[in-house]
């Protein structure tokens, strides 16, 4: 789950980590009121679940409370890559001397936390990390061990730091480590962390993705995912994910699901490569009951575009016979007039086609004549 | 899995000591059931918030191999097991896996061991079902297996691709090797650069899924997303031809090019 930048540095701050001046706005009026009481200029920044904000013009600058209203007012109920912006962050702009990065992550090939910090902080930070890897600097954490004074300090001293300041830099190194390990971050970042011309420490952006499985350990952000808004998901794929489905909607009109993510995913690879084009990308899971199957196919019926369904079960646990009546029991339910293939292999499997066949639909053994079949009938369809 | 042949010797479910389910005795720790059977692996069924507590006490009682097939496990909680899992020297496969089977002898997990002939294809895999379905493809064509097994779909599993290929290659059973990929992380060219740089004395034939998923979304695995440049279907599959891995463009593709040698 991915905060909001207000929400980050409301942690942050929690934890001691400096953060520029600054509230929250809902309303342009409010946007002055700040900017009033905070030192002019002040940034306007748009509270989206987007990366890239500041490129796709979600930042703006002002220099006076009532520039401050004027940006406010551009931001506001304006959209950035679909998502609506709801609130506005005012913050005081601080004189920056250099931008540095600094993250924790998840390092799946060492099955551990990583620290990572660059001197070359801000928006470019992908490109350093590809052009000049020389200027990322990274520390595996060992679970055992954890991070400790002496790791922040290597990192404070590879900035191009020394004595007070590379105490100051490291002990906020420190407290974003206590803010992922406390909140369970896929990824804890401050990009830029600038040093001011004072030579001061702030973190000017902040981002949070907490650990979805880790959810239960944060009520009050589990709950909040519940709110309008309170992710980058649109409502469909939220109540999706409720369902226990996984969903991911593409561009073709061939609609899919299966059980299993990889089978899923094989089953897309196979419809682009026949030359057809994949709808969305389903994964029922294992067991799939047929309440379960009867919301898949409402999901996937619901876009307009759908040409053929093709669904796609190989039953290890899950019983074939159980997916066929949830099959015809939700088309039935739903209306759905647009041809089928099914491919169903496993576990009761003569009596799940035995059904499937007397209500006229085709099934097939093997998924990729299905899916060749499904690109045809897509392709006629147009 | 007991059906299949596999001694179970003893169930561990906090509360439910002293019961038995098909006769199998259950105890309230993994200290007690020690006491009373031998064992070397326990299968760990508990929802997430437990799993790493159960597996903690596994590992403190000196199993050796562990198979998680728990999904959606914190990665905080999995990053803790496998440090702890390799100081003591103890394997961990999954979590998010379906287990592990040799077939003819013995599973551990949930896979359906019906599809599975006895042979000597090892397969590895970072999925559940996608597996049954290559392994059906190998099956009918008289392609036998000599053990398969999922490393698990999430972010941080105990095994990678380059750990099972090192013990396909010493084991005096497998002849050949599948590796069955997905998008995310960079266990596929990690695969790739070891058989290129060490040699592998037994044919590799891979499959990597997820060559349409846009980046940036979970394609269901918590560990299938594409992130920036890196883990992308074409980044691996480019990564195993270069390595002269064959790499099968469908399912059914894999036990062709087995057949083919």
């Amino acid at each position: 789950m991915k905060l909001f930048e207000h929400e980050a540095k409301e942690i942050f701050s929690k934890y001691g980590i400096p953060i520029p001046n600054g509230r929250l706005a809902n309303s342009p009026a409010q946007a002055r009121e700040t900017a009033t009481r905070v030192k002019t200029p002040v940034a306007v920044k748009a509270q989206v679940l987007v990366v890239g904000r500041g490129k796709a013009g979600g930042i703006l600058f002002a220099n006076s409370p009532r520039e401050a209203e004027l940006s406010s007012r551009k931001l506001l109920g304006a959209e950035i890559r679909g998502l609506r912006i709801q609130s506005v962050l005012v913050e005081e702009k601080l004189p920056i001397r250099k931008e540095l990065y600094f993250s924790i992550t998840v390092d799946r090939s060492s099955r551990s936390y990583v620290a990572i910090a660059s001197s070359e902080g801000g928006v470019e930070i992908e490109e350093t990390a590809v052009t000049t890897p020389e200027k990322i600097i990274k520390i595996i954490i060992n679970p055992l061990y954890g991070f400790h004074p002496y790791h922040a300090h290597q990192i404070a001293k590879k900035l191009g730091y020394r004595g007070d300041q590379m105490q100051e830099l490291a002990a906020i190194l420190l407290k974003l480590y206590r803010v992922a390990m406390d909140y369970d971050a896929e990824l804890c970042e401050m990009n830029p962390l600038i040093e001011t011309t004072e030579g001061k420490f702030v973190a000017a952006d902040a981002r949070l993705i907490i650990d979805d499985n880790a959810l239960y350990r944060h009520p009050d952000f589990q709950r909040r995912l519940s709110e309008k808004g309170g992710t980058e998901l649109t409502p469909q794929e939220l109540e999706v994910q409720k369902s226990g489905l996984a969903y991911v909607k593409l561009d073709g009109n061939i609609g899919v699901f299966g059980n299993g993510a990889g089978l899923v995913m094989a089953t897309l690879d196979v419809i682009q490569l026949y030359g057809g084009n994949p709808a969305n990308f389903l994964d029922v899971g294992g067991g799939a009951s047929s309440e379960k199957m009867a919301a898949a196919l409402n999901l996937v019926f619901s876009d307009p575009r759908i040409e053929v369904v093709f669904i796609n079960v190989l039953g290890g646990i899950t019983r074939c016979d159980e997916i066929a009546k949830g099959i015809l029991e939700a088309k039935s339910r739903i209306g759905f007039a647009k041809p089928m293939v099914i491919r169903l292999v496993g576990t009761n499997e003569e009596e799940g086609k035995r059904v499937l066949t007397e209500a006229d639909i085709q099934v097939l053994d093997s998924m990729e004549e299905a899916a060749e079949r499904a690109v045809e009938i897509a392709k006629a369809g147009r | 899995m007991l059906g299949y042949g596999t001694q179970i010797v003893a169930g561990v479910t906090p509360g439910k000591g002293g019961t038995k389910i098909h006769n199998i005795p259950v105890y309230d720790t993994v200290k007690e059931a020690l006491k009373e059977h031998e064992a070397h692996a326990s299968v760990i069924f508990v929802p997430a918030p437990f799993a790493a507590d159960a597996a903690f006490e596994a590992l403190e009682g000196g199993l050796k191999t562990l198979v998680i097939i728990t999904e959606h496990m914190p990665v905080r909680d999995a990053v803790q097991v496998m440090a702890r899992a390799k100081q003591q020297g103890s394997v961990v496969i999954g979590p998010n896996t379906p287990g592990i089977i040799t077939p003819g002898e013995c599973t551990l997990g949930v896979m359906p061991a019906h599809i599975f002939r006895r042979g000597t294809v090892g397969i590895a895999s970072r999925s559940g079902t996608l597996t049954y379905e290559i392994a059906v493809g190998l099956s009918i064509r008289g392609l036998g297996q000599s053990t398969c097994l999922g490393l698990g779909g999430d972010p941080v599993v105990g095994l990678s691709f380059v750990e099972v290929l090192r013990e396909f290659e010493r084991d005096e059973h497998t002849e050949a090797v599948v590796l069955i990929g997905e998008i995310g992380g960079d266990m596929e060219e990690q695969a790739a650069e070891f058989i290129s740089i060490e040699g592998y004395s037994k044919p590799v034939v891979a499959f990597v899924a997820g060559k349409t998923a846009p980046p940036g979304r979970r394609m269901g695995h918590a560990g299938a997303i594409i992130m920036g440049k890196a883990g992308t279907a074409q980044s691996k599959i480019e990564a195993f031809k270069a390595a002269g891995v064959g790499v099968a463009e469908k399912p059914s593709d894999v036990a062709k090019m087995l057949a083919r040698g």
